[in-house]
C-alpha cells in the first residue's frame, strides 16, 4: 500500500516536471512551428544557474533569477539565430536547435566540467513532509509539486485572462491574421519562445537538485519529453498534461516493481521451459524504455496522439 | 536522355576508382590507413543518411540504429562463422549487416514514417533513444558494458585474402564504399528515387499526381537502413569489436553533422561532410580536448551562415564565378580574413582558458598553451586580450558581412542576365 | 441512364460550426467542360478541395464515373482518372521542369514505388513528359529549376502536371489567376487544346474565359448552387445577375 501512495505522489512530482518541460516546448511548437530540440539543453542551463546563484547568494533567490536569466537567454537565441535559420526552412530551424543543444552541453563542460555538481536542496526544504505507514514523503518533493502547478496556473491564467495571452491565443492559430491587426508577432514570438525556455529553466532549478545536475542530465530528459510531446498529440497542452502524468506515474510504478514475465507466469501455475533474456526482464528494466514502447503504441494504433489535432 | 555510360559518367567513376585504389599509397604511417578505413565507412553511413534527408526530406535523429544493429549482426555472424567452423567469405559479411539494416528498416520504419516532418524527427529520436536504452537490456545480444568482440580472420580464405592486415581491410572497406556509392546515386534515378524528392519538395502534390507519400518515404527509409546497415557491419570487422555506442545518441549526431557539414543538397555532399569531419576529429581531437565545443560551433554556423554545407559553397562559387563576380568575391573574403581570423584567434583562446580553468585541479592555476604561447587562466587579467579580440574582430566581421550580403542580392539577377 | 463523368449528390461541408457548403447537387457530363463562379466566399475552392479529396465530406456522396469516392483519399481519386490543379502553383519547387511533369507521369505508365528502373532509360516516360512540356509550350524551359520560372510559367507548369497522367475528370481551380490579358488569352488556348476529349470542370473569376470555354456554368453563392445552364441561359438568369454577375454581361 505505502508503495502505491509514495510510487502515485513520485510519480505526480516527476510527470509535473514533465509537463512544465512539454508545456514550454508545446507552445512553442504551437506557437512557431519550431520544435526546440534544444529545450532540454534549457532544463540544464536553469540547474546549472541555479546551482551557481545559490552557491553564492542562496536558493531562493536562484529559484527567481536562474528562470529569469534562462528566459533571457532563450529570447536572445530567437532574436539572433533562431529567426536567421528560418529563412532556410524548417529543417534549418531544427537542425539549428539542435546545433544549440550540442553546444549548450559543450559550453556547460568548459565552464563547470564534466562531472555532476553539487546541486543540493536547500535546509529549510530538506526532510520528510509525513510518514506514512513507513516511507516518508520529502518535503522538497511537495514543493516541487507545489511550484509545478503554481506556475502552471499562472500560466494558464495568463493566456486565458490578460489581454496579451488572448493576443498569444490568437497567433497560435492564425498568425498572420494577429499581425494584420497590428500586433508585433516576430516580437510575441521572441516572447513566446523566452517565457517557453524560462519555464523549462525553471524545471531546472527545481528538479536539478532533486535529479542530479550534470552535463548528461540534458540528453536523459530530453528524448523523454519528445516522447511526451508526440504521445500527448502534437500541439495539444491538454495532450501534453496527460500523457506526462501518465508517463510519470507509469514509469515511476515499474522503476519500484520487480516483476518479470517468469513471475507472471509462475503466477498462472505455468513454469517456463526456457528462461530466456526476455522472459527474465523485470518491469524494473523495462522502466527507462517505457516510454518509447507507448510511444510506438501510440504511433500505430492513434498516430494524432492522445488529443492531437494537428496533421503534418 | 543521358546514356547510362555517358562520357562524363565514366571519367568520375574512373576517378573515383582511382582515388580509391591509389590513396593507401599516400603515407607509409600507420595512422593514415587507419584514416581511410574511418572515412570510406562514414562515407557509406552518410550517404544512406542522406538518402532520407537530402532526397527524401527526412530528418532522422537515430540513424544510428541501422548502422549499430548492422554491427552487431555482422559481428554476431562473425562469432558463429568461427563457432561453428562455416566456410563463409568474410567479403560478403558486410551484407549481413545489411540485411539487418533492412530488417529493422522495415520494422521501424513503419511506425516512424506514420507521420512526417518534425514528427518524425521526434520520432525517430524516441526509436533511437529505445535502441540504445534496450542495449543494456540484452546483454547477450549487445554485449553490455564491454561489448562484442571476436576475429575477423577465420580459418578458410578465398584467394589467399584473409583481411588481417590493414591493407587488405582498407580494400573491402574501399570495394564496398564504391559499391554502395554506386547503388545509392543509381537510385536517385529511379521512380522512387525522383519521388523521393517529390515528396520532400510537395508532399500533398506528390499525392495529387497519384502517390501515397507514406509509402515513398517508408521503401526509403528501408533502403538507407540496408546501406547503413553496411557501414555497420564494415565497422565490426574493422575494429573487430561492436559496443553500444555504434547505436547512441552521439553516433546519429555525428552522422548529421557530416552530412550537413558536406552539404545535403548534393550527392557528393556527404562523402565531404564523411572526409571532412572524421579527419577534423582526429586532427582537432589531438590537439585540443575542447574539439566537440568546435565542432558545434562550426555546425551552428554552417545552419546560420552556409546552410549548403561545403558542397554548397562551392557551388554557389561556381555561380559566382559565371555570373563574372567571383574575382570581387576573393577580394572582399581576403578584407574579411583579417578580422575573421582576429574573431577566431580570440575565441580558441577563450576556450582553451575555460577549458582549462574548469578541469584544473590547483586552485590558483590553470596552465594551457595556445598559439605557442603558455598562458594562465586563473588569472583574471588574462581573459580581457581574447575578449577584446573576440567583440572586436566580430563587430568588423558584421560589417563586412553586410556589404557581401548586399553583393548577393543581386547574384540571381547577374545570372538571370548572363544566361538570357 | 447516361452515368456522369462527376456527381455530388447532397454535399455538405462545415468547419466548425461554420457552414461552408450548404447541400450541393451537381452532375457533369462526359467531356463536358463546366465552369463554377460565384463571388468570393462562396466555397468555390472548398467544393474543389472535397471533390479531391483534400478535406473530408460533413455529409453527401461524390462519385466519380458512377464509382462512390466519398470517402477516398487524394491518391485513390487520382488513380480513378482525377485530377486538378492549384490556384497556387503546386509545384515541386526544386525539381526541373522536365522532372515534375515525368513524376505527373510515371503512375499512367504503370510504375509504382520502383527503385530497379532506370528513369533516365524509361523512353515513354521521357516521350510522354516532352510532348506534354510542348503543349503547355515550356519546351525552352524543360531544364530549368521550377522555382525559377515567371508566374504565368508556373501556372503552365501547373497545369501540365495535373493533365500529364491523362486523367479523364480535370478540374481546374482559377488557372488564370493573377494574368494579364495576353497571358490569359494563351492560357485559356492552353487550357482548350490540352483538355481535347475530356471532362474539365474550372473555377474562374474571368467572366470572358468562362463564357469562351464553358459548355455549362453552375453558380455558387454561399455554399449552394442556385443557378445551373448553358452560359446564355446563366446570362440571362435574374438571380444570377442579382447575386453576381450585375448587369454588364446581360446583352453581350
Amino acid at each position: 500500500m505505502q508503495f502505491v501512495v509514495s510510487s502515485l505522489l513520485n510519480g505526480i512530482a516527476y510527470g509535473l516536471l514533465l509537463f512544465m518541460l512539454s508545456s514550454g516546448l508545446t507552445l512553442i511548437f504551437s506557437m512557431m512551428s519550431i520544435l526546440n530540440f534544444a529545450h532540454a539543453a534549457f532544463y540544464m542551463l536553469g540547474a546549472y544557474f541555479a546551482y551557481q546563484i545559490s552557491a553564492a547568494v542562496g536558493f531562493w533567490p536562484g529559484l527567481l533569477i536562474a528562470p529569469l536569466l534562462v528566459g533571457i537567454l532563450g529570447t536572445l537565441v530567437e532574436r539572433y539565430g533562431l529567426r536567421k535559420a528560418h529563412r532556410f526552412g524548417p529543417v534549418a530551424e531544427l537542425l539549428f536547435t539542435f546545433g544549440l543543444s550540442f553546444l549548450a552541453v559543450e559550453a556547460v563542460q568548459l565552464i563547470w566540467g564534466k562531472a555532476a555538481v553539487d546541486y543540493r536542496i536547500p535546509p529549510s526544504l530538506q526532510g520528510a513532509l509525513f510518514t506514512f505507514h513507513g516511507t516518508s514523503y520529502p518535503i522538497y518533493k511537495a514543493f516541487m509539486m507545489a511550484v509545478s502547478v503554481g506556475m502552471l496556473l499562472a500560466l494558464y491564467a495568463g493566456l486565458a485572462f490578460t489581454r496579451i495571452g488572448l493576443i498569444i491565443q490568437a497567433a497560435l492559430s492564425r498568425p498572420d491574421m494577429v499581425q494584420a491587426l497590428g500586433h508585433d508577432v516576430p516580437r510575441i514570438f521572441t516572447l513566446v519562445f523566452g517565457a517557453g525556455t524560462a519555464l523549462a529553466g525553471l524545471a531546472g532549478v527545481i528538479g536539478g537538485n532533486a535529479l542530479v545536475t550534470e552535463p548528461g542530465m540534458a540528453q536523459s530528459m530530453g528524448p523523454i519529453v519528445f516522447v511526451v510531446v508526440v504521445v500527448g498529440g502534437l500541439g495539444s497542452l491538454g495532450g501534453a498534461f496527460v500523457a506526462s502524468l501518465l508517463i510519470g506515474v507509469l514509469q515511476t510504478f515499474m522503476v519500484g516493481l520487480d516483476w518479470s514475465l517468469i513471475d507472471l507466469l509462475r503466477a498462472l501455475r505455468l513454469e517456463p521451459h526456457a528462461a530466456s533474456a526476455l522472459t527474465r526482464l523485470s518491469l524494473t528494466q523495462l522502466a527507462p524504455i517505457m516510454p518509447y514502447l507507448f510511444m510506438v503504441v501510440i504511433l500505430i494504433f492513434r498516430p494524432r496522439g492522445l488529443m492531437g489535432a494537428r496533421e503534418t | 536522355m543521358k546514356a547510362l555510360f555517358s562520357r562524363s559518367r565514366v571519367i568520375v567513376l574512373a576517378g573515383y576508382l582511382a582515388v580509391i585504389v591509389v590513396a593507401p599509397l599516400v603515407s607509409q604511417k600507420g595512422y593514415w590507413l587507419s584514416l581511410l578505413c574511418q572515412i570510406g565507412i562514414a562515407t557509406i553511413f552518410a550517404l544512406s543518411f542522406n538518402m532520407l534527408l537530402g532526397q527524401t526530406g527526412l530528418l532522422s535523429f537515430g540513424h544510428a540504429v541501422y548502422f549499430g544493429l548492422g554491427a552487431f549482426a555482422t559481428i554476431h555472424l562473425l562469432r558463429a562463422v568461427h563457432e561453428h567452423s562455416w566456410r563463409f567469405p568474410i567479403t560478403l559479411l558486410p551484407l549481413a549487416g545489411g540485411a539487418a539494416g533492412l530488417l529493422f528498416g522495415v520494422a521501424f520504419g513503419y511506425v516512424m514514417t506514420r507521420r512526417a516532418g518534425t514528427t518524425f524527427a521526434m520520432i525517430s529520436l524516441g526509436i533511437g533513444e529505445m535502441v540504445a536504452a534496450s542495449s543494456l537490456m540484452f546483454p547477450a545480444f549487445f554485449g553490455g558494458e564491454g561489448g562484442v568482440s571476436s576475429n575477423r580472420v577465420t580459418k578458410a580464405s578465398w584467394f589467399g585474402i584473409t583481411y588481417g592486415s590493414p591493407l587488405q581491410m582498407y580494400y573491402l572497406i574501399a570495394f564496398w564504399a564504391f559499391l554502395c556509392s554506386v547503388g545509392i546515386y543509381a537510385l536517385t534515378d529511379t521512380p522512387l528515387g525522383r519521388l523521393a524528392n517529390a515528396v520532400r519538395d510537395n508532399p500533398e502534390r506528390a499525392e495529387f499526381i497519384g502517390y501515397d507519400p507514406r509509402w515513398v518515404r517508408y521503401l526509403m527509409v528501408a533502403l538507407a537502413g540496408f546501406f547503413a546497415g553496411v557501414a555497420g557491419g564494415l565497422t565490426a570487422l574493422n575494429y573487430e569489436i561492436v559496443t553500444a555506442e555504434t547505436l547512441n545518441a552521439g553516433t546519429s549526431g555525428i552522422v548529421i553533422m557530416m552530412a550537413f557539414v558536406g552539404g545535403i543538397e548534393f550527392f557528393h555532399g556527404p562523402i565531404i561532410g564523411a572526409a571532412l569531419i572524421t579527419v577534423l576529429q582526429i586532427a582537432v581531437a589531438g590537439v585540443t580536448d575542447a574539439w566537440p565545443f568546435y565542432f558545434g560551433l562550426l555546425f551552428t554556423a554552417l545552419v546560420l551562415y552556409a546552410p549548403g554545407g561545403i558542397a554548397g559553397i562551392f557551388a554557389g562559387h561556381r555561380r559566382l564565378y559565371d555570373a563574372g563576380q567571383l574575382g570581387r568575391a576573393m577580394q572582399e573574403y581576403l578584407v574579411a580574413a583579417v578580422p575573421f581570423a582576429l574573431c577566431a584567434v580570440g575565441l580558441v583562446t577563450l576556450v582553451e582558458m575555460a577549458y582549462a580553468l574548469a578541469n584544473t585541479t590547483e586552485p590558483g592555476s590553470a596552465p594551457l598553451h595556445v598559439f605557442g604561447l603558455t598562458l594562465n587562466a586563473a588569472q583574471p587579467l588574462g581573459w580581457a586580450p581574447p575578449s577584446i579580440a573576440v567583440a572586436v574582430g566580430g563587430a568588423l566581421l558584421r560589417a563586412v558581412f553586410r556589404r557581401i550580403a548586399g553583393r548577393r542580392e543581386t547574384l540571381p539577377a547577374a545570372l538571370r542576365r548572363r544566361q538570357a | 441512364m447516361i452515368v456522369p463523368a462527376l456527381r455530388l449528390g447532397k454535399v455538405h461541408k462545415s468547419f466548425g460550426r461554420t457552414e461552408i457548403i450548404r447541400g450541393v447537387d451537381l452532375a457533369v457530363q462526359e467531356r463536358e467542360r463546366h465552369a463554377i463562379i460565384g463571388p468570393n466566399g462562396a466555397g468555390k475552392s472548398t467544393l474543389f478541395n472535397l471533390i479531391s479529396a483534400r478535406f473530408p465530406v460533413s455529409s453527401g456522396v461524390i462519385e466519380l464515373k458512377g464509382a462512390d469516392v466519398t470517402s477516398l483519399r487524394p491518391f485513390e481519386i487520382y488513380r480513378r482518372g482525377l485530377s486538378r490543379s492549384f490556384q497556387i502553383s503546386n509545384i515541386f519547387h526544386n525539381l526541373s521542369v522536365f522532372d515534375n511533369v515525368r513524376c505527373a507521369v510515371l503512375w499512367s505508365l504503370g510504375y509504382r514505388y520502383s527503385f530497379w528502373h532506370r528513369l533516365s532509360g524509361l523512353r515513354e516516360a521521357g516521350d510522354r513528359a516532352a510532348s506534354i512540356i510542348e503543349a503547355i509550350g515550356l519546351s525552352r524551359r524543360r531544364a530549368t529549376h521550377a522555382a525559377l520560372l515567371s508566374y504565368a510559367e508556373q501556372r503552365a507548369l501547373e497545369i501540365g502536371i495535373t493533365i500529364a497522367g491523362g486523367a479523364e475528370v480535370i478540374l481546374l481551380d482559377e488557372p488564370t489567376a493573377g494574368m494579364s490579358h495576353s497571358e490569359t488569352e494563351e492560357a485559356v488556348a492552353l487550357i482548350r487544346r490540352v483538355t481535347e476529349g475530356k471532362t474539365l470542370v474550372m473555377v474562374e473569376h474571368d467572366m470572358s474565359v468562362v463564357f469562351g470555354l464553358a459548355d455549362r456554368i453552375s453558380v455558387l453563392v454561399y455554399g449552394q448552387i442556385i443557378a445551373t445552364g448553358s452560359p446564355a441561359e446563366i446570362r440571362q438568369n435574374p438571380a444570377v445577375r442579382e447575386a453576381y454577375l450585375g448587369t454588364g454581361f446581360a446583352d453581350a
